[in-house]
């Protein structure tokens, strides 16, 4: 909400300057977004009148004017289009100095002298733009100084109000916040009742009484809207950021920012039978005075006549029925609508006016018959005309109630950490116009009707800690001591893992939730994605099924930008719709492209590659001691290279293997869609799979020395060494303690068709000295086994 | 025994012209061996007369010292060359940078919630997490946000379909908590929130974290007390701290957290108070949708965005770097 510095000033006369006023303001819960000035600096303008126009000889878009300053006649070159005899200016004389220290000197234009300027808004620093001389009313006084006529030395402050505070969204609101901040009196408006001086009676209907439980009307006849709206109007308007329109409409706005009560004004030739406030029929059409046609809901409070809907109440009037040139008798409508009947509805159509802004938040119920006197005072002022008797259809029952508040002084003390003593307490209460009455534990409250938003003991005791300042209330830390966090020692801190991450040159990646559907969709085509309503654009509308489809889009992102190599790990939800329910699942991902290493003096210039990869996470499950439990199967992914993809699969200890990631190069296929010329290998794991953890679990150490046999087997080429490995594990025995791949070899001396492993195998009795016969046994067994299972021979 | 004297001399410039250990070793036996030259002339004492044996022994035994000695000493000097040639040879250039150096390093949101929650961690608070996709109960209606209430509009919902939503604040986390667990409670909640607003100062998800102490007796005065330790604490000096009434449904009273910032311009030191946070003593409302008794029990809430905590701490200066995962970004967080 903007407001003039100096109306606030009419109704309330802080000894405070500008500054002071906003930080005060500001440190109530009114935050004060700007302060800028009514007009530009500049001096030396005064209010002019052009007594004779003509052309300029030698300029078809300029003219030549004599303009009197109330004592002198100057001769102008003007270009400006409006400009004509009779008409009124702000006149900057020679010697003026305009905003941006720009000085009015006497000037020859195509040969023609000058003796000074006529002013639009915009150069005086009044308007952004403008596209003509400001035309100033027919009485303005010629000859007085421009800033003093126009009063414009004088701040626009703009304040940005929270939703329960909708009582300051007025003059006469905000005016009562500052005098209760600054202990001083109001000046309050005397609005005396206008008296009827004719019969007519708008007739009314309420059938939406809970929607809207107190209506009234006023027909004022013989008006005339071609009357100007007087200056002042129009220019506390402008400094409230409303711009003046005609004079009824205008009026209405005025008794809008001055008292905070949205009106209407109908066209009283327009309304058929007369008005009724009912529930909009489904599909109800009306054209709204933006000149958009609405089809309504029927949780849409109207106002109609006995044929067709006039306005949606409380929120915007109709085209049709709405004050136009021809207008000469008005209907003047000023309600109480529910804050619920009217909250979310301007919305749903696409509309937020004025009026819907504070009727959703909340209008002082008994505010309507002042605001309907003041409007109506207005209008005979400017437009003349006849008032009828004030039409009031009200439904007590459903208007708000005074709620009559139990304030402890004991609940206040805890809450604020501080005793404030009675008196002061007393005092902030009357001042922010409560009645109060003295109990044994604290006092009754009964708060004004403008302040709606207090229904309970804490609104009270906020209302108290505002009003004290909350820079004033006091601090102290808590002390009650707090029970011991418990870390569950099975579950890896996400700290630990993240720079487990790090030391293998992951760099830590932050992606959207939300992504590209086709991304999404070629990434993992298995999973449909939810889908945001109202996303911000196509790229971010779905939520990720996996943490790869953001994850090769940033290390895209960074080969684009001359970084070939890249190291990418993320964190985060993936988000797996299953039928109604939604599985919101913790998830790690990586990625690694570019170089095995960085580049060095002495390091692999080779490209990363499924090993690697494979290492970093054997590397993670190893820092939980966890590995064991852990197998990579050949597998498929959609979205990796069918040669190159493990399923990782975990033991649950009881034979079974459950799933618990994949690793793999990206698909070639999708080099294009994804935007990378050169592998990338990725990876992503069950988040809460990998963080658990094995709890040590101590053996006794063996005293006896270990023996180790080492062997070259020679298998068929597409052998896989884990079935090797297993092999080797079921035939070696108990006390095998560890089985070592040191080669694989391939080429020279070898069948094509076969691939050469070295072995170690270490064996250790915990409580004796193994023999080279049992080692020999438990060799053959090996060899055995593996000859008859996998065709494995030694190699000659 | 004028031989000896020949001997000697040739003997002592063998050695001097022995180059390695290996030759030494051959003027050794050459002179002092059991067939050596010198050791000869002992064996020939025999042939001298009696009396004169123990003259000439003695001599020759001199003679045998003085070329051991000049032996030993050339072996010395010579194993000495040898190893200063091979530790010469071995000489490297210790400024060569060291093999295998690849450091990642974490975001600069993760390194501040991290920070953050270290602190908290410090004074009892345990970490929570919830569901980011969440429902209108958790997100609004639990924290005294009904339907059309105007903070609603004020939130920027995501929203799917069948009443879900992307959370808007970390809020809902407290619910949950306090829906499972009775006080006293003492818990932070980062994580991921969304709103759906884009420009250069706004970002349709960032990072939140919100803290929450319920217990008996916990006053306006304590959420103070623990904003401006903390405050403090992150930034590592002492820093001024101010709290500014606000409305928040779910808090009364309610206010911003602003901090007082300076800043350094080439007009000299200027200070001005940036909001980096909401708070306040939590709503009775909110209380009675968990089942806790707002009687017995009084708590306060805090929540800021992390993004600009990371802003001020690091002096990052825009936003939007946060998820563009520009490695030329990430990796100054080192």
């Amino acid at each position: 909400m903007k407001f003039s510095e100096q109306w606030l000033r009419e109704w309330v006369q802080p000894e405070v300057g500008t500054e002071e006023l906003a930080h005060q303001v500001t440190m109530a819960g009114l935050e004060v977004d700007g302060i800028e000035a009514v007009a530009g600096e500049f001096s030396g303008v005064v209010v002019g009148e052009v007594v004779k126009r003509e052309q300029h000889p030698d300029a078809d878009k300029l003219s030549l004017c004599q303009v009197s300053d109330g004592s002198e006649t100057f001769q102008i070159v003007c270009g400006a289009p409006n400009v004509r005899e009779g008409l009124k200016i702000p006149f900057a004389k020679i010697g003026a100095v305009l905003p941006g220290n720009f000085k009015i000197k006497k000037a020859k234009l195509r040969g023609v002298e000058s003796f000074g300027m006529l002013c639009a808004e915009a150069e005086l620093g009044m308007s952004d733009a403008s596209d003509g001389l400001m035309e100033l009313p027919a009485d303005a006084p010629v000859g007085e100084d421009f800033r003093k006529y126009m009063n414009l030395d004088d701040a626009i402050i703009e304040v940005d109000l929270t939703p329960n505070r909708a009582d300051c969204l007025s003059m006469a609101g905000l005016a009562r916040e500052v005098g209760v901040l600054n202990k001083a009196d109001l000046t309050e408006l005397e609005i005396e009742p206008v008296a009827p001086a004719i019969d007519d009676k708008a007739n009314i209907e309420v059938t939406a009484s809970e929607q809207c439980p107190r209506y009234m009307g006023r027909i004022v006849k013989g008006v005339n809207v071609k009357a100007a709206t007087p200056l002042w109007m129009v220019e506390k308007l402008r400094r409230g950021g409303i711009r003046s329109i005609d004079p009824v409409v205008d009026i209405t706005n005025y008794v809008l920012l001055e008292l905070g009560q949205p009106m209407h004004a109908f066209d009283l030739a327009q309304v058929e039978g007369g008005i009724r406030v009912r529930m909009a029929e489904q599909g109800e059409k009306l054209t709204l005075l933006d000149g958009q046609e609405v089809s309504l809901n029927s949780d849409t409070l109207v106002i109609a006549d006995h044929k067709k809907p006039l306005a949606i109440g409380g929120i915007m009037g109709g085209e049709h029925s709405g004050v136009t040139e021809s207008t000469q008798d008005l209907l003047l409508e000023a309600a109480f609508f529910s804050p619920l009947a009217i909250a979310g509805r301007a919305r749903s159509y696409g509309l937020h006016t004025d009026s819907s802004h504070r009727f959703e938040r909340g209008v002082d119920y008994n505010l309507a018959a002042k605001a309907m006197e003041r409007a109506t005072a207005l209008v005979l002022d400017i437009c003349g005309g006849k008032p009828g008797p004030v039409v009031e259809v009200a439904a007590d029952e459903h208007l708000p109630k005074q709620a009559q508040i139990h304030l402890r002084r004991a609940r206040a003390e805890l809450v604020l950490g501080i005793k404030l003593d009675d008196s002061e307490i007393e005092d902030i209460l009357k001042r922010l116009g409560m009645q109060i009455t003295a109990t044994e534990d604290g006092w009754d409250v009964i708060a004004p009707s403008y302040r709606f938003d207090m229904a309970i003991e804490p609104d009270l005791i906020e209302e108290l800690a505002r009003i004290y300042g909350y820079e004033n209330l006091p601090v102290r830390l808590p002390t009650a001591a707090s029970p011991l966090a418990r870390h569950p020692e099975n579950r890896l801190p996400m700290g630990d893992l993240r720079r487990q991450m790090v030391a293998r040159g992951y760099q830590e990646a932050i992606t959207y939730s939300f992504v590209d559907p086709q991304i999404q969709k070629a990434m993992d085509p298995a999973n449909a994605p939810i889908a945001l309503l109202n996303p911000i654009s196509t790229e971010m509308s779905v939520m990720r099924t996996d943490l790869l489809a953001g994850l090769v889009q940033a290390v895209s992102y960074n080969l684009k930008r001359q970084q070939p190599r890249v190291r990418l790990f993320e964190t985060g939800l993936r988000f797996i719709p299953d039928g109604d329910s939604l599985a919101q699942i913790p998830t790690l991902a990586f990625a690694a492209t570019g170089s095995r290493q960085p580049q060095g003096w002495a390091e692999s210039a080779a490209d990363v590659d499924f090993f690697d990869v494979k290492g970093d996470i054997e590397a993670l499950l190893a820092r939980t001691g966890t590995l064991d439990q852990y197998r990579f199967v050949a597998g498929q992914h959609p979205a990796l290279h069918p040669g190159q993809t493990a399923i990782i699969e975990k033991s649950d200890g009881n034979g079974q293997w459950q799933p618990a990631g994949v690793v793999g190069a990206l698909h070639p296929s999708l080099y294009k869609t994804v935007g990378t010329k050169q592998s990338i290998i990725l990876v992503q794991l069950d988040l809460e799979t990998v963080r658990q953890t094995a709890i040590p679990d101590f053996d006794e150490l063996s005293k006896y020395p270990e023996m180790r046999r080492d062997l070259a087997l020679v298998v068929a080429a597409d052998t896989q060494v884990d079935d090797v490995l297993t092999a080797i594990r079921a035939k070696a025995g108990d006390y095998l303690t560890k089985l070592n791949l040191f080669d694989v070899y391939v080429g020279k001396g070898i069948d094509p068709d076969r691939k050469s492993l070295a072995l170690g195998l270490t064996w250790q009795h915990p409580s004796r000295t193994l023999t080279d016969e049992e080692v020999n046994d438990s060799v053959n067994s090996v060899l055995a086994h593996l000859e008859e299972s996998l065709g494995a021979t030694l190699r000659g | 025994m004028e031989n000896l004297e020949a001997l000697t001399q040739q003997a002592l410039a063998a050695v001097k012209e022995a180059q390695d250990v290996a030759a030494l070793d051959q003027v050794r036996v050459q002179f002092l061996g059991k067939k050596g030259e010198i050791t000869s002339l002992m064996k020939n004492l025999g042939s001298v007369a009696p009396e004169d044996r123990p003259k000439i022994g003695a001599v020759i035994n001199e003679a045998k010292d003085q070329v051991q000695t000049a032996i030993n000493d050339r072996k010395q000097a010579l194993e000495s060359a040898a190893l200063n040639a091979k530790l010469a040879a071995e000489t490297i250039d210790v400024t060569l940078p060291g093999r295998g150096v690849q450091e990642g390093s974490l975001h600069p949101v993760t390194r501040t919630i991290e920070r953050i929650e270290s602190f908290f961690a410090g004074a009892g608070f345990q970490l929570m997490e919830g569901p980011e996709i969440e429902d209108e109960f958790h997100n609004f209606e639990a924290l005294n946000i009904p339907e059309h209430h105007p903070a609603r509009a004020m939130h920027d919902t995501f929203y799917f379909d069948a009443g879900r939503l992307l959370r808007t604040h970390t809020s809902p986390v407290q619910v949950r908590t306090m829906e499972k667990q009775q006080p006293p409670l003492r818990i932070i909640c980062p994580g991921r929130v969304y709103r759906c607003d884009y420009d250069q100062t706004h970002s349709p998800m960032f990072h939140q974290m919100e803290g929450l102490l319920v217990d008996k007796g916990v006053s306006f005065a304590d959420l103070k007390g623990i904003l401006k330790e903390f405050m403090s604490a992150f930034f590592e000096k002492d820093i001024a701290v101010r709290l500014r009434p606000s409305y928040f449904p779910f808090t009364e009273p309610s206010a911003e957290i602003d901090i007082e910032w300076v800043i350094e311009t080439p007009e000299g030191t200027k200070t001005r108070w940036l909001e980096i946070g909401g708070c306040g003593m939590v709503h009775p409302e909110v209380f009675r949708h968990v089942g806790i008794d707002p009687e017995e029990y009084t708590g306060f809430a805090f929540g800021m965005g992390m993004e600009r905590m990371a802003m001020l701490r690091y002096g990052v200066n825009d936003l939007r770097l946060f998820f563009e995962n520009d490695l030329r970004f990430l990796q100054q967080f080192r």
